[in-house]
């Protein structure tokens, strides 16, 4: 199946429009009907340094980059260099020969094809226009027809006036056509079913996700500072909130960021930051607020590569003991870890869902080539039908109010209850005027340090989450019962895992696949079940530790036959990677 | 009506733990008074506080609460507000709390205007943690920290909220909690961020700055004829010639606050929005994404 993907990229320095490029490309391909899957090679910079963008293009969904590269557009020699080591044999590189001449090590069996990009923008445009030349060249050689990108250019320069559009158009024509006469390097594109042919999907990235599940489960507030990769939550939220009357705040840093959103779940609104790594170190003390005052929070954290600033361009899974340890004291909190966009979107409501109910934080992890891969998404995989949203113990009127005074003859906001969970009253009811605090305290929240009840409010809140079981629905699995080889991940590395299992399976090995979606409180039984059933059990990460499998070891038990596969160097995995970690093992 | 509010808001307040003779009663006293005057009763009032001593206010006030961390009760009040535009949302907090880990909190709600009340107690001193140096201590004052006399300047709070664009800067002293009350209306009142500056000794562990010390040294404008308080460079200079020691309305000015920048934000609480709406325009939404 891989050998029918086409995989494209176009790399350049910094500033030069790269990632409109492959956008251009990528959306064009997505709306003809084609399963697309991009991936952004970036820097923390704005100009200068190297840049890709790789679009995969495929007739089925797919989850990752893919590992092969069928044509490479280079507006530089760094580009052919760095993307070297991906190109399939066969494959060609169209380069600017305006600028320079392109050279690849001898013996590999790649076409380079030489067409002056920048000079034929200038003649005919505008230098920045020779992105446009790169475009219909591309599409030329690909099996394209030449009007392919009429309607993305009528969309996006329509507004400047039809000169521009016309200029655009006859960029991409002569990029077409010099490509055609100059070349007879071609490689067609996949089949596409019929189908297929047109379908309205979508086009998203695991952060535009986020911010759509938010809004449609109610988010109403959404505080945070700046950072990437989590930023395009802001974009999308910014989008979606102010029909509903939301608010998207920039706050002065993160600290403020999330003391402002438990600020506004206290008061009755949902509310969520977003953050990466740096920003939930800022966030450790609210978190401990948040679990001692029992207010619901919802913080995503778009993971990036550490320690301390890393790199922030670059994905990594190496926060998931920070999301789970992290803030002095005990307190209770779950940790989700969407796989794909479809999960981030679903566990929105969730993470909603799961704060008001259990009144505690709630941090949804996703990695950053989730967060920042854009990707196409079958519409009734957004299936709002499936959003429905449940407040918990949250008391909203004066009656409700008062039936709680009938009982206990005042409300009490921590009040001890068999399932430890008490009723939130919204600040502004009659008869429920209350304290809520990071102080220990009483039923009434008063503050105290009498030991007695310092220990049953410490079980009260640990007690509360026992009705969570994680077990059901936290786990997704693919392949045949007793595996002699399991192969498991979380977040973003679903895609590959799944395609090696694949080649695996072809290759006659028995495989399957385990995709663990919550991390805290993790569905031990569950995975305790797979694993025990598993001859062999590797564990795919990008960090050092091996976190999960160290959560595994912890809450499931120690398996000698378990083992990690770790990648850390801010590259995602390769499907080659991971069957050779495996054929490594088994 | 507004004698009956008054004890409904002692009725609700935990009983207190400052010392005798804490200027933070008059404080906690006169915004009792004051909201009563409003005809404010406490359900509808949200009193945000950070930690010190200053972070009793709201247990004292018998308002509803809301007990942040150190130096945080501006984000949480703000974000209240913002959440449901018809409470009262005050925060309080001390010179440690706010001028100290909360600064930049401080500075920060100054310029977005949020329509809330930032009441600090400002004694100089820390109190809860047993006497150390203040961010507003004065340069020289000697604690337990600063054996050999402060070695820095005090923060100037009233300047640093005028600079920041403030739309209503007070000042106020514990020793006279009748114009205290009669302050905090007005900033109640004022439509976006108000701060108050309040003097209030701590008998306990600051003997240089005594109620008597500052009877002495405050200059009230009231009593000063011709002083106004919608000049901001006016305020500056009288601030400053004063070094800060005032007491009274220093400057008011009419601003739109932050929510009357909001585009969308709904005359109607948010916290009241119907939460199912966007799963009916799932076509629109999905639209942007297309």
């Amino acid at each position: 199946m891989t050998n029918a993907d086409f995989n494209w990229k176009v790399g350049g320095a910094q500033g030069e429009g790269i990632d409109s490029t492959g956008e251009i490309f990528a959306l064009t391909l997505h709306r003809m009907g084609y399963y697309v899957y991009t991936y952004r090679h970036f820097m923390s910079l704005i100009k200068g340094g190297h840049t890709n963008y790789k679009v995969r293009i495929s007739p089925v969904q797919r989850r990752h980059r893919g590992d092969g590269l069928d044509l490479l557009v280079a507006f530089d020699q760094g580009s052919i260099d760095f993307s070297l080591p991906e190109m399939s044999p066969g494959s060609a590189i169209i380069y600017d020969s305006t600028s320079f001449e392109g050279r690849i090590p001898e013996g590999r069996n790649i076409t380079l094809i030489p067409i002056p990009l920048t000079q034929m923008a200038r003649d005919l445009g505008m230098v920045i226009m020779k992105n446009m030349v790169a475009i219909g060249a591309s599409a030329a050689l690909v099996g394209l027809p030449q009007d392919a990108f009429e309607g993305y250019l009528e969309e996006r320069f329509g507004k400047k006036g039809d000169a521009v559009v016309e200029t655009n158009r006859k960029v991409l024509a002569a990029g077409y056509n010099y490509a055609l006469e100059h070349t007879d390097w071609r490689k067609p594109l996949p089949g596409l079913p019929e189908a297929s042919k047109g379908k309205k999907r979508l086009f998203m990235h695991g952060n535009d996700a986020v911010a759509l599940g938010a809004v449609v489960a109610g988010c109403r507030v959404v505080a945070a500072y700046p950072i990437t990769p989590a930023t395009e939550i802001l974009y999308s939220v910014l989008k979606l909130l102010p029909k509903y009357g939301g608010v998207v705040l920039q706050a002065e840093d993160e600290i403020a960021a999330c003391q402002m959103a438990i600020g506004a779940n206290y008061a009755g609104v949902r509310a969520m930051t977003s953050t990466s790594g740096p920003g939930l170190s800022l966030m450790s003390e609210s978190l401990g607020l948040s679990g001692a005052s029992e207010t619901p929070l919802v913080i995503v954290d778009v993971m990036r590569a550490g320690p301390s600033t890393g790199m922030p361009t670059k994905t990594e899974q190496a926060d998931a003991f920070h999301a789970i340890y992290s803030a002095h004291g005990e307190i209770q909190r779950i940790v989700l870890a969407p796989s794909t966009v479809e999960d981030a979107f679903y566990d929105m409501q969730r993470a909603f869902n799961l704060a008001d109910k259990y009144q505690v934080p709630v941090i949804v992890l996703v990695d950053l080539v989730l967060g920042l891969s854009k990707q196409t998404v079958d519409l009734e995989d957004i299936d709002f039908e499936r959003i429905a949203i449940d407040r918990g113990k949250l008391l909203t009127t004066k009656d409700e109010v008062d039936a709680v005074v009938a009982r206990l003859g005042h409300y009490k906001r921590y009040e001890l209850t068999e399932d430890g969970i008490s009723a939130r009253a919204l600040p502004g009811l009659e008869d429920a005027v209350h304290m809520v605090l990071s102080y220990e305290h009483d039923e009434e929240g008063n503050e105290m340090e009498e030991r007695g009840m310092r220990v049953k409010q410490t079980r009260k809140r640990f007690n509360k989450m026992r009705s969570l079981n994680m077990d059901e629905w936290a786990l997704r699995r693919t392949g045949p019962q007793n595996p002699d080889l399991l192969l498991v991940g979380w977040g973003s590395t679903e895609g590959q895992l799944e395609e090696a299992r694949e080649q695996l399976t072809a290759g006659g090995l028995k495989v399957a696949h385990l995709q663990v979606g919550a991390l805290y409180p993790l569905p031990a039984a569950a995975i305790r079940k797979e694993i025990e059933a598993a001859g062999k059990v590797l564990v795919f990460e990008n960090n050092y530790e091996g976190q999960l499998l160290e959560l595994i070891k912890q809450k499931v038990g120690h398996y000698d036959k378990v083992q990690a596969s770790l990648k850390f160097d801010g590259d995602p995995f390769y499907v080659s990677e991971v069957v050779a970690m495996v054929k490594e093992v088994a | 009506m507004a004698v009956n509010l008054v004890t409904e808001y002692k009725e609700h307040a935990q009983s207190s733990t400052w010392c005798p003779g804490c200027g933070d009663f008059a404080v906690v006293a006169a915004m009792q008074k004051a909201l009563a005057a409003l005809e404010l009763p406490p359900h509808q009032v949200v009193a945000v506080t950070g930690i010190g001593c200053s972070g009793k206010f709201n247990y004292y006030l018998g308002a509803n609460g809301f007990n942040s961390l150190h130096g945080r009760s501006l984000p949480v009040a703000q974000a209240i507000k913002i959440a449901n535009r018809d409470l009262t949302v005050i925060a309080a907090g001390g010179d440690g709390d706010g001028y100290g880990i909360g600064i930049g909190h401080f500075l920060h709600a100054v310029r977005r205007n949020v329509d809330i009340t930032y009441v600090v107690m400002d004694n100089h001193i820390y109190g809860l943690t047993t006497g150390q140096t203040s961010p507003t201590s004065k340069k020289g004052f000697v604690t337990k920290t600063t054996p050999y006399g402060a070695a820095e300047y005090p923060i100037r709070p009233l300047e640093l909220a005028l600079a920041g664009g403030a739309g209503f800067v007070a000042q106020g002293f514990s020793g006279d909690p009748k114009q205290l009350a009669e302050i905090m209306k007005q900033a109640v009142q004022h439509k976006g961020f108000s701060l108050i500056n309040v003097y209030s000794p701590c008998v306990t562990f600051n003997h240089e700055e005594t109620y008597e010390w500052w009877r002495q040294n405050l200059v009230n404008l009231d009593q000063e004829q011709g002083y106004d308080a919608t000049d901001r460079t006016a305020a500056f200079r009288y601030v400053y010639e004063h070094n800060g020691l005032l007491r009274g309305v220093i400057f008011r000015e009419e601003r739109r606050d932050y929510q009357s920048e909001l585009p969308g934000y709904a005359a109607e609480a948010l916290v009241r929005q119907d939460l199912s709406q966007p799963v009916k325009d799932r076509a629109e939404l999905l639209a942007a994404f297309m």
